[in-house]
């Protein structure tokens, strides 16, 4: 019989209007800014540069290698490297990014730039809530703006943080453990060859490089 | 008079008569319709009922179209030469872009294509995932599909709200997964970009035991209606060889009856492991095209419960395959995969050097679009739309 279709489509609708009073599965709107859904871990935003301790012009991971500026795709991220060099978390002498601007009007979060990052340096956000009157500085986030601390990581992302930190631990053991046995290699080579020798006192080998960042891993 | 410049000198034509000014013609102009039957009216690209920036030209006699000429590239963003100019690597976020409701799969065709060009094995859990994915992406684009159709049929908003729930529960999953809802880019080449999160594998377990409760209301919303079984039954009918001819792929090709699908044809990744059925149609009508997107959601759910099931533990990427300074052999690959909305292709030649010297998509929208006219001749107006929104297009993949 013609109509019967239309009826059924219509108890249809009839069952999910009072189901949407009953079942959480039919009613799953969620009214935004007083109600939040809990953001899921992996979820990713515009990056941003982690900073090992408390400051962000001394921990900051960046070694200004320029991976992740040629390897964007369209090409946001712009560095200059610095003149000087200062020690990173294992008291290696690295450069450190003088500028590091990412234009987030362009930025498409991909996340590729944080894939290739040898350093861990980069990182995505979940800040979602970045709307700005400003068109051309608001969005154009400067190294400062960037910069954020390693705990502001280890809240967003604690599984890949705390993998992270574990890895730079143990590189951080190995290096002072390494600096350590070279230094006395050093030492006993100074002592066995040159009984004597006013020269090998001179080179004396350098103390296990003391890093700058001290309680970087926290 | 001649009105013709030099008209008055003589040259002999075949006949050996002269030739006066009578004997040039032009082609149609601007003013073919001025006798007044005829309307020529531009339906886009703002039109709402175009799925994007798409527009027809469409030639009416009362309500009748007898002549309909879509015109695209609104949306054109040059992803072939750009991905020509960027790293292997850097191409795979813009397939993203193509068909924005089905990133995962047109990663998955990409990433196909840069496997076969460079010899990667992806991991069986890889593979798994990925099947998982493309699955979970055919059931949310055909679940939209289905919602927009009705919606451009006049049924404003119900079913369009009742498909979006569903999908909104499938993105979530995709932002669980990979970390945003549409632009996923998660298939990395030979694998995937990261394994799933704790407890991932059950939330999909859980959305894909809810869904035939959805098919199965929406069904009866819908598929005995009436109103939409007049609105589309023998309505833009596509025949058999018209589709072959013009290289349609996926449910559009199926709904003509004809039996192709890649999933079985090619048997990419662990399809063929996998038991499924494909619909077949039998008339080609707009209501064939809807019923092949509500069959084909029930078989992809089969597809998913057997994947839940066998999904083994293991690597997730080739450990041959490297993000940085990846040059794969100098040589050609096509890679293909059954994507929701056709066959969706990437060509790519390498010449050795980091990046593509050549990349090339066959996009199934655009193709699928360019029968539109001769299933739009001869009915209303009204009913262009409907065949539109039943051919599933996304203008993203259309212009690139």
């Amino acid at each position: 019989m013609l109509g019967i279709g239309l009826i059924k489509g219509l108890a249809e609708t009839g069952r999910n209007f009072v189901g949407s009073y009953l079942d959480p599965d039919r009613l799953v709107t969620v009214e935004y800014p007083e109600e939040r859904l809990p953001v899921k871990e992996n979820f990713r935003q515009f990056p941003f540069l982690v900073f090992d301790g408390e400051k962000a012009d001394i921990g900051l991971r960046c070694v200004a290698c320029q991976i992740c500026e040629k390897e964007c795709p369209p090409q946001c991220i712009y560095i200059e490297k610095s003149k000087d060099k200062k020690p990173d978390h294992l008291g290696k002498p690295q450069f450190y990014p003088a500028v590091f601007d990412i234009d987030i009007s362009v930025c498409m979060s991909c996340q590729i730039c944080v894939e290739v990052c040898p350093f861990d340096a980069i990182k995505m956000d979940q800040q979602f809530e970045l709307s700005t009157a400003d068109r051309f500085r608001g969005l154009l986030l400067t190294r400062d703006r960037l910069a954020k601390p390693n705990s502001h990581f280890q809240a967003i992302h604690p599984r890949d943080a705390a993998e992270i930190d574990m890895r730079r631990v143990d590189e951080r053991a190995k290096a002072e453990a390494k600096a350590k046995a070279d230094a006395e290699a050093k030492a006993k080579q100074a002592t066995a060859a040159a009984p004597g020798a006013t020269k090998a006192v001179a080179s004396t080998p350098k103390p296990a490089a003391a890093p700058a960042n001290e309680g970087a891993i926290s | 008079m001649p009105s013709h410049g030099g008209a008055t000198a003589k040259v002999p034509t075949e006949a050996g008569a002269p030739r006066g000014p009578d004997a040039y013609r032009l082609t149609a102009g601007d003013n073919e319709y001025d006798d007044g039957s005829l309307l020529e009216i531009s339906m886009g690209p703002q039109h709402p009922s175009t799925h994007g920036v798409f527009r027809m030209d469409v030639v009416l006699d009362g309500e009748t179209v007898v002549k309909l000429k879509p015109v695209f590239g609104y949306l054109h963003r040059n992803h072939e030469k750009i991905a020509e100019s960027a790293s292997y690597l850097a191409a795979m976020p813009y397939t993203d872009r193509l068909d924005y409701f089905c990133s995962l799969t047109n990663n998955w065709a990409y990433a196909l294509a840069v496997e076969k060009l460079a010899g990667l094995q992806v991991p069986e859990r890889a593979e798994f995932l990925r099947v998982i994915t493309a699955e979970l992406t055919r059931l949310q684009n055909h679940v939209c599909l289905a919602g927009f159709l009705m919606q451009d049929m006049g049924a404003s908003g119900t079913p369009l709200m009742y498909g979006f729930r569903e999908r909104e529960k499938i993105l979530d999953l995709f932002e669980a997964l990979t970390g945003a809802r549409m632009m996923c880019n998660y298939m990395r080449f030979g694998g995937c970009r990261c394994d799933t999160p704790p407890g991932w594998l059950e939330e999909v377990r859980k959305v894909v035991d809810r869904f035939p409760r959805f098919l199965d209301e929406f069904e009866n919303l819908l598929s005995s209606n009436e109103i939409l079984m007049a609105r589309t039954q023998g309505i833009g009918v596509l025949t058999r060889d018209l589709a072959i001819n013009a290289g349609i792929t996926g449910p559009v090709l199926r709904s003509c009856g004809v039996d192709y699908d890649l999933r079985k044809v090619d048997g990419y990744g662990l399809y063929p492991k996998f038991q499924f059925r494909v619909p077949l149609g039998d008339h080609g009508d707009t209501y064939d095209r809807y019923m092949m997107r509500i069959l084909e959601m029930r078989e992809s759910l089969g597809i998913l419960r057997q994947a839940l099931d066998a999904i083994p533990e293991g690597p997730i990427l080739d450990p041959k395959s490297k993000l940085r300074g990846f040059r794969p052999k100098p040589g050609e690959a096509y890679g293909r995969i059954e994507a929701p909305k056709g066959e969706l292709g990437f060509y790519l030649i390498s010449d050795g050097s980091p990046n593509p010297y050549r990349y090339r998509i066959r996009p199934p929208s655009l193709i699928n679009l360019t029968v539109l006219e001769d299933l739009c001749l001869g009915h209303n107006v009204a009913d262009t739309v409907t065949i539109l929104g039943s051919i599933d297009i996304v203008l993203g993949e259309v212009d690139r």
